[in-house]
């Protein structure tokens, strides 16, 4: 299998690698990881092939790439939504074989649980570890007022906006107290002034948790205003292209927010080029 | 207020009445093939006053209800069984494709045949008229779910077993419940044609004696008030569906 795709391996991957730089085990580790859709079949889809990639713990990892590139993919393998085909993942060096509490997953078509309210929502997973119904309520309005949704406890999702049924996948994420957060495009279907306000609510939050986020996204602009290290992914096959630090988000300028947006697009526009021009060898 | 709109909705079936009423007075209806409106209102208020309707009429809800609570239960639990079961889906799929477009009135002879002409034959002719419209809304609402709240529910420590109760039941209940409705409507043409047949008890059995022995003005009273009875069902279901599916937004 691994030796019939060595040709269509990138060779001209930029490589900003910071291996050795945490000496400690890193906190969620993909090893050669492999993604085939029908895989018996005579036409089998290669969506991502041999991908190596490790996530420090409390780290804000971002992931850019243009569509269909496989990056969602990646997110969704670790949650254990999806089987991988080869190679391994591991969280805290264990092997995600299934979804579990440890990693919380906001997608971004928010997925909130249309009959229940929003109290209700954000107590789901409080109330699937078996806590009293009065530690469930407590710790739920704690993060429904993180978010800023006090007053809407009794709300169904229905007759919320998308930025505040955002608001609460958020909350009910962060109240089962995940190690790890598993962000799918969580602001993608937002409009431009809602997506600025949470991305600085997220982060703010992020401050104050310190949890180690996976952060899928295709808005370059909202990958250089979050996260501490962003992995650009190139298609076709998904491969990654580069690795950019941006350091600590508590010294990041406005200027230096501009700076890295223009290095991550001139990294990844190339890849979206390939992406949305047809080529005679893809088609 | 509800009581007028809901009077003055149903306003148009006095003229209804009233052009009934004023045909039979006028000889331009036969009498002795629709009898008039006052007198289907005497042979309701006749039927009513005999005690024996209730024996009747509490055998035909007995069935019905039987019925429909039985399809309700085995119709839902295959539904979304298929949906999730590759192997229950293969075995359940060409049986649905094959009982679908039979009139299950035509298996009445072979119910009465199995079961008798007692109760369970008349709650076999239920169940299997009300299983498929269940089955198949239960299929499609389980298969409708988005799989993303089905992967919210398991990040958050929901049993792959438990998300059939938890996320795809719930996820599918509007669907299963537009099934429901569509089931309760098909459990009284099935209650009363099984009835018809051969029976001792029952709306249907009354009718049609009635009708045997000459008693139209009886026997369009009893037919009035099974139709009442359905009909007053029917608006109670869907005054209980839409405060169950009350999360529902209003543009759904």
């Amino acid at each position: 299998m691994k030796d019939m795709n060595i040709a269509s391996q990138p060779g001209d991957a930029l490589q900003t690698q910071t291996v050795g730089t945490s000496s400690t085990m890193p906190k969620i580790a993909f090893k050669d990881v492999t993604k085939t859709y029908l895989a018996h079949t005579a036409n089998p889809v290669h969506a991502i092939q041999h991908i190596d990639l490790e996530v420090r713990d409390n780290e804000f990892l971002a992931i850019v790439g243009p569509s269909g590139c496989g990056k969602s993919t990646l997110l969704h393998m670790l949650g254990g939504f999806v089987e991988i085909t080869g190679g391994a993942i591991t969280v805290d060096d264990k092997p995600v074989t299934k979804p579990g509490p440890d990693r919380g997953v906001v997608f971004q078509q928010y997925s909130l649980f249309p009959w229940k309210t929003v109290k209700a929502n954000v107590e789901y997973g409080l109330a699937e570890k078996g806590l009293p119904r009065k530690e469930r309520a407590e710790i739920a309005q704690k993060y429904i007022d993180m978010v800023k949704l006090t007053g809407f406890e009794k709300s169904f999702p229905s007759r919320l906006s998308g930025g505040m049924q955002q608001r609460v996948a958020i909350a009910r994420m962060l109240a089962c107290d995940p190690d790890v957060l598993l962000m799918d495009e969580p602001f993608g279907a937002l409009d431009a002034q809602t997506r600025l306000v949470l991305q600085e609510e997220l982060l703010e939050i992020w401050k104050k948790q310190r949890k180690t986020v996976l952060f899928i996204t295709h808005d370059v602009r909202e990958a250089a205003f979050l996260a501490e290290r962003v992995i650009v992914m190139g298609a076709r096959p998904a491969s990654i292209k580069a690795t950019i630090e941006l350091g600590s988000s508590e010294d990041k300028t406005p200027e230096r927010v501009d700076e890295y947006t223009t290095e991550i697009w001139n990294i990844l526009k190339e890849e979206v080029l390939r992406a949305v021009v047809p080529h005679g060898a893809d088609h | 207020m509800a009581a007028t709109r809901f009077l003055f909705f149903y306003s148009p079936l006095l003229l209804v009445v009233a052009a009934w009423q004023l045909g039979s007075s006028t000889g331009f209806i036969n009498p002795s093939l629709i009898p008039a409106p006052m007198s289907v209102f005497n042979g309701v208020y006749t039927m009513m006053s005999d005690p024996s309707i209730w024996d009747h009429l509490g055998s035909s809800l007995y069935r019905q209800m039987t019925g429909l609570l039985l399809a309700c239960f085995v119709g839902i639990s295959i539904g979304v069984a298929m949906a999730h079961y590759t192997i229950a889906q293969i075995i359940f799929e060409p049986l649905v494709r094959l009982i679908y477009p039979l009139p299950k009135s035509a298996l009445i002879p072979l119910l009465i045949l199995w079961f008798g002409i007692g109760h369970a034959s008349k709650i076999a002719a239920v169940f299997l008229g009300c299983l498929l419209p269940i089955v198949i809304s239960a299929y499609n609402g389980t298969r409708g779910v988005d799989k993303h709240l089905l992967w919210s529910a398991r990040s958050m420590g929901t049993s792959g077993v438990a998300t059939l109760w938890k996320v795809y039941f719930m996820g599918a209940l509007p669907e299963i419940l537009s099934g429901l409705r569509i089931a309760l409507a098909m459990s009284y043409t099935l209650l009363i044609s099984s009835e018809f047949l051969i029976s001792r008890k029952g709306m249907g059995y009354l009718i049609l004696n009635l009708g045997e022995i000459g008693d139209y003005s009886g026997m369009f009273g009893t037919i009035l008030i099974i139709s009442l009875i359905g009909f007053f069902a029917d608006r109670l279901f869907v005054a209980w569906m839409d405060y169950v599916l009350r999360w529902k937004g209003k543009g759904e």
